[in-house]
């Protein structure tokens, strides 16, 4: 479902569609469980954000003036349901430019660009975002597997757009280099 | 082969590379970057590898799904959603005839 879609869903459910209202809910809750299951690792956590996420958006709906604006404002809830059931995590990606970001071994030409990801290579990137620090990770899922814009992203995370795109390029470059490791090891399109 | 040793110039677009992807530069930056990629193949390759890494996570649906909704969970769904409609009442935002009744069927 796209933005367009989604904006539709919530004026039907703003003008009193019963049938937007499993719609609704299917949708946005496990597009939130997506988020807040890369957020907190933990399934019942995420099941726990989510329904609770929901719940706050029903109860403050009348502050969403703008239907338009669906995804970012439930995301914004998310983000606060999150914040209480956070995980501390270890893995901090570098900032700096150096030789290591120039692997001359593994080879991109086979991954996918509009295919649907290998379960495998799925599994390497859950497991790559999934270690991104807190901060990084939530402004990666944000503005790459969400798609929100740096505005909008900034504007969910309290946070300046100048430190939105810092985040976001050093996850995508720990993420990156994640991918190369994998690549190394397992390279595509070889058979 | 040695290693390559990025230079001043591949320092300096490091740092925007993702605004680059992203569409978020001055177009002049852009082009400098351009000019820059079009001499340097490992910063062609860097350039590359990250837009497929963003064009990946874009595609990116974990594995793991919710389990199915209780019947609890949903009836508090729909309670806070009948309240939110109640809410738009009072606002006249909605519809007498949408409104949640006591008998009404979601």
């Amino acid at each position: 479902m796209d933005r367009t879609d989604e904006t539709e869903l919530a004026r039907r459910l703003m003008s009193g569609d019963a049938n937007a209202f499993d719609a609704f809910v299917d949708h946005f809750r496990a597009k939130i469980f997506r988020y807040t299951w890369l957020m907190c690792g933990q399934r019942e956590d995420a099941e726990d954000v989510a329904q609770d996420t929901l719940l706050q958006a029903f109860a403050s709906f009348g502050q969403l003036r703008e239907p338009e604006r669906i995804r970012p404002w439930i995301f914004r809830i998310a983000r606060n349901a999150c914040l209480t059931k956070r995980r501390k995590s270890v893995f901090a990606p570098s900032q700096e430019l150096s030789a290591e970001e120039f692997p001359p071994v593994a080879d991109w030409s086979g991954l996918p660009d509009r295919q649907f990801l290998q379960a495998e290579l799925r599994h390497v990137l859950e497991h790559s975002i999934g270690a991104l620090p807190e901060n990084y990770k939530a402004v990666m899922l944000l503005r790459d597997v969400e798609e929100l814009s740096t505005h909008e992203t900034a504007g969910i995370l309290d946070l300046t757009e100048d430190v939105v795109k810092t985040r976001l390029h050093r996850a995508r470059l720990a993420v990156r280099r994640k991918l190369v490791e994998y690549l190394r090891v397992r390279p595509l399109g070889g058979g | 082969m040695a290693p390559f040793r990025p230079d001043e110039k591949c320092e300096e677009i490091f740092a925007l590379l993702s605004e680059f992807l992203n569409g978020e530069l001055p177009s002049e930056v852009c082009e400098r970057i351009g000019r820059h990629i079009a001499d340097c193949q490992p910063c062609a390759v860097l350039v590359e590898s990250l837009r497929k890494t963003v064009d990946i996570c874009r595609q990116f649906r974990p594995g793991i799904q919710p389990g199915p909704l209780g019947e609890q969970a949903r009836n508090r769904l729909m309670e806070a959603c009948r309240g939110m409609l109640a809410g738009r009442k009072r606002a006249d935002y909605v519809p007498t005839c949408l409104l949640p009744t006591g008998n009404m069927c979601w």
